[in-house]
């Protein structure tokens, strides 16, 4: 980053983005009360892989007994995130159960019924982290499960291991979804620790200035933050106007530093590293107590709940405990548990998946509250959707190519740039479903991208296997002249040291070698054919 | 138990095309009562017929396209594209006129295109175009102002003459356009294109009676009126300002050049501003979103290009307005200006 482009920042200055939508923010519904605790569920649902990546290998047993904080997967690579107990108990079951995914999709799931003991494993933390390693600290943070508890699930201690020069942490406390307070809240009741959080980043970062984003919509948050900022020269605080997606990676860091990340790059990229405010505190927890991710805030909020707020829930409660917990009442057969919030959150079909690592927050709506889709009518090019688009796309021509399945059409309009915020389809007159659309699109393309590459080393192993059985062919009739020149000869000697009756030992010679070629032909396609399988 | 599958998001802004469309009604209303002032009540009965001929047409298209006949009840823009066409045309025309007109809008410009969303060309300035090119007289036929003709028509005496071509008492509409001196009036373009035909300066041909303090008797305060509409579209953002303000700038501009270097032989960027159908089309027809360009730069370089070709056409062309044709021309250029005005995507300009 450039010396002026810094010297703007360091002014405090908040550029704009454009587009972006004020829909009702329904914060006040949960953000009055402190977080609250709920009671220990009797069964645990942990999938183990609640991060983008590969999940850890599985390192418990059926019937065995865990501790809350103990790992249910390692990872032998250094790269895998474990998941930890969230409560002690005995493992059930380990194998295939329903995971919170927008396609309902089924993932390893480790059960656990609880003792309502309680029990920890013993915790070991760290009064001085400047003393231990750069290495030992992240291996710290991966240990304890950390990954972006915003909503992307990125492990934390990955993206700061590249070493790659940072001008700039920025912690976001944005929340600009609506209906969500969970950082909210945190803000309020943990600012120190989100704070020492950040500074431990920001020492792993290896750059000294940081940025705190907060909507001006939390002024009991920001002040709760100023406060404790004040023993923090490295950080400033940095107010940005209540407008969604402000909150979006791509949006705040336009917020802040008047920059945009590339196309299809990311915020190190241009000197940019992005935590959440609930990682920032995982960090605290898991440097100063030593204590694994196996709780996070999560506000459970509607008009269908009697209890809305915020609550400490731990990673695998099953929704409908947290449901039954605050009084969730059905409200018709057009009810929607909402896993995240009302712009960007996912539907469940049912109740019986775990809460994870990165959902902030169930929101169970009355149809009042929110209305449910209308009959979809067609665009009529008003335009109200790019008036919108915090990414500068035209939606109505994406949805126009989307339905036309121009593949093509949609790369050339930066399909791929579009972040999913919602923002079209919330103004859009006709309510047209642009996001589905956009969602269905994308997943066609990358699996078209994915059958070709498929393709590719298919016919790259299938050209290999016709060459190495033409070699082995050649090999093995190489082999067959020697020895049928060797035994000719064996035997013009034979004839020559007049040996008798030899043409009964060569007809029996001959019928032993058509034997032996049979079999090792036969051997040799079965490799050949077993090897391609487990390749495939 | 099982609970309600939903596409993100879940939240929706409760703006539908009804409400847009009733606003766009609402605004309408004044330019329409100042029609009414002027030059009589034809304009409602036209209005009248464009609307049951556009549903009828509708309903028969979605016959013919498979699609429940009431879907037809529900599409607005029918309606629009139908009191468009009822608004523009000579308020005492002959009925067969907005019919044909209307009929033509709807089943070729609109539906042969495949229907909402897909023409290409303006349904009412298309209709419009087709009806002044095949009836030319009966299209230019505008009524004087009440204020200035010598008969007053009341509401039923102006149907009788749109279906039957003549007044109860007798006159023809050619009677009804003469002025005191017993001579057909013009349209105040009309006549100062003649005008300035006949060498007369300006300031000559504004003399006549036809013309009021800032451009034609009652055409001034017709436009006013639509002005006032369609700020109140742009106040409750039905519509952008990109293509209003595009397409006013677009013709003052050139206006206000031409008029600086020749007083005595060109219209005023005033005259022009508030003359024939310039506020209705800057606000309510070029506006029309489906045949406009997409992005909001382009709607602006849409509405610019619309503007000087008003102020061309009626500078130099044949024909009495422009609006109709200048529409149907940047219509065309559409492709062009969206392929150059794609706006910079997040992450693709020169700021990431
Ligand atoms: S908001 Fe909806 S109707 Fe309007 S242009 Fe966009 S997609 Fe079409
Ligand atoms: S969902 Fe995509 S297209 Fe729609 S507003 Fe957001 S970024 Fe733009």
């Amino acid at each position: 980053m450039s010396a002026a482009a810094k010297k703007a920042i360091e002014t405090g200055k908040i550029w704009t983005f454009p587009g972006g939508i004020h829909p009702p923010e329904r914060k006040e519904l949960s953000n009055h009360s402190p977080i609250g605790q709920l009671a220990l569920a009797a069964t645990y649902v942990v999938p183990i892989k609640q991060h983008t990546g590969a999940p850890g290998e599985i390192c418990v047993a059926v019937d065995e007994r865990v501790l809350r904080g103990q790992p249910l997967t390692q990872s032998t690579t250094g790269q895998g995130l474990p998941v930890h107990a969230p409560t002690s108990g005995t493992v059930t079951a380990i194998g295939p159960g329903r995971i919170a995914h927008p396609s309902g999709m089924a993932d390893i799931v480790i059960r656990i019924r609880a003792d309502g003991e309680d029990e920890s494993v013993p915790q070991q933390g760290l009064t001085d982290y400047t003393q231990v390693s750069r290495a030992e600290l992240l291996d710290s943070i991966r240990l304890a499960g950390i990954a972006g508890l915003g909503g992307a699930g990125f492990p934390t201690a990955q993206k700061l291991a590249l070493q790659r020069p940072i001008d700039y942490l920025i912690i976001n406390g944005v929340e600009c979804e609506p209906y969500i307070s969970a950082d909210d809240r945190l803000m309020r009741e943990h600012a120190e620790s989100i704070i020492d959080g950040a500074e431990i980043l920001l020492h792993l970062a290896g750059c000294n200035k940081g940025l705190v984003a907060i909507e001006d919509n939390k002024p009991e948050a920001i002040a709760a933050m100023q406060d404790v900022l004040q023993q923090h020269p490295h950080f400033s605080l940095r107010v940005v106007p209540t407008k969604y997606p402000s909150g979006g990676e791509k949006q705040l860091i336009q917020l802040l530093t008047g920059r945009q990340v590339p196309s299809r790059g990311l915020p190190i990229d241009i000197g940019l590293i992005m935590q959440n405010v609930g990682t920032a505190y995982a960090v605290s927890r898991a440097i100063r107590h030593g204590e694994a991710l196996t709780e996070r805030v999560v506000t459970v909020t509607g008009e269908a709940v009697a209890k809305p707020g915020n609550y400490w829930v731990r990673i695998g409660t099953p929704v409908a405990h947290v449901l039954q917990q605050t009084g969730f009442q059905a409200q018709d057969n057009e009810q929607r548990i909402i896993m995240g919030g009302p712009m960007m959150g996912f539907t469940l079909p049912d109740v019986d998946v775990p809460i994870v690592k990165i959902s902030n927050c169930l929101l169970v709506p009355s149809t009042t509250e929110l209305a449910p889709a209308q009959q979809e009518m067609p665009c009529i090019r008003c335009g109200a959707c790019s008036d919108v688009c915090p990414a500068e796309l035209l939606p109505q021509q994406l949805q126009w190519l989307a339905k036309a399945k121009d593949h093509e059409g949609l790369e050339k309009q930066n399909l791929f740039d579009c972040i999913e915020c919602g923002a079209c389809a919330y103004v859009c007159p006709s309510e047209i479903p642009l996001v589905h659309y956009y969602r269905k699109a994308k997943a066609e393309i990358r699996n078209i991208a994915r059958e070709k590459a498929k393709a590719e080393i298919a016919r790259e192993r299938f050209e290999a296997r016709n060459e190495r059985l033409e070699r082995e062919k050649e090999q093995r009739l190489e082999r067959h002249r020697k020895a049928a020149e060797a035994r000719k000869k064996a035997q013009q000697e034979q004839v020559k040291s007049g040996g008798d009756n030899p043409q009964d030992a060569v007809q029996a010679a001959i019928a032993r070698a058509k034997a032996r070629k049979a079999a090792q032909q036969k051997a040799a396609d079965e490799q050949a054919s077993s090897n391609d399988e487990d390749n495939a | 138990m099982t609970f309600k599958l939903a596409a993100s998001p879940h939240s929706h802004q409760r703006r539908t095309t009804k409400q847009v469309m009733r606003w766009v009604y609402l605004a309408l209303v004044p330019g329409l009562l100042t029609i009414i002032y002027f030059f009589g009540w034809g304009v409602i009965w036209q209005l009248m017929l464009a609307v049951i001929t556009a549903w009828v047409a509708e309903a028969l298209c979605m016959k013919l396209r498979g699609r429940p006949i009431e879907s037809a009840w529900h599409d607005h823009t029918a309606l629009v594209t139908a009191i468009l066409l009822g608004i523009s045309i000579p308020g005492f025309a002959p009925w067969w006129i907005i019919v044909i007109g209307t009929a033509f809008s709807i089943i070729i410009v609109k539906h042969v295109y495949g229907g909402v969303g897909m023409n290409i060309f303006n349904p009412a300035m298309a209709g419009y175009v087709v009806l002044l090119i095949s009836f030319p007289v009966q299209m230019t036929s505008w009524p004087l102002p009440v204020q200035l003709s010598q008969i007053d028509l009341s509401f039923f005496d102006s149907a009788v003459l749109i279906f039957t071509g003549y007044t109860p008492s007798g006159y023809d509409l050619e009677q009804l356009r003469m002025g005191a001196d017993g001579m057909t009036m013009a349209t105040p373009l009309d006549s100062l294109r003649t005008a300035l035909n006949h060498e007369m300066t300006i300031d000559e041909a504004l003399q006549q009676p036809i013309f009021g303090s800032i451009a034609g008797l009652g055409w001034q305060w017709v436009n006013a009126a639509f002005l006032l509409g369609g700020l109140v579209l742009l106040k409750v953002r039905v519509i952008n300002w990109h293509i209003p303000v595009g397409m006013l700038l677009g013709l003052a501009v050139p206006a206000a050049l031409a008029w600086m270097f020749s007083p005595d032989q060109s219209v005023s960027p005033v005259m022009h501003l508030f003359s024939g159908a310039t506020m209705l089309g800057a606000f309510f027809i070029a506006t029309d979103p489906v045949t406009a360009a997409t992005s909001n730069r382009g709607r602006l370089y849409f509405g610019l290009l619309i503007g000087f070709l008003v102020f061309a056409i009626r500078t130099w062309g044949g024909y009495p307005d422009a609006v109709a044709f200048a529409v149907l021309l940047a219509n065309m250029t559409v492709p062009v200006i969206d392929k150059y005005t794609q706006p910079v995507a997040y992450g693709h300009g020169e700021k990431s």
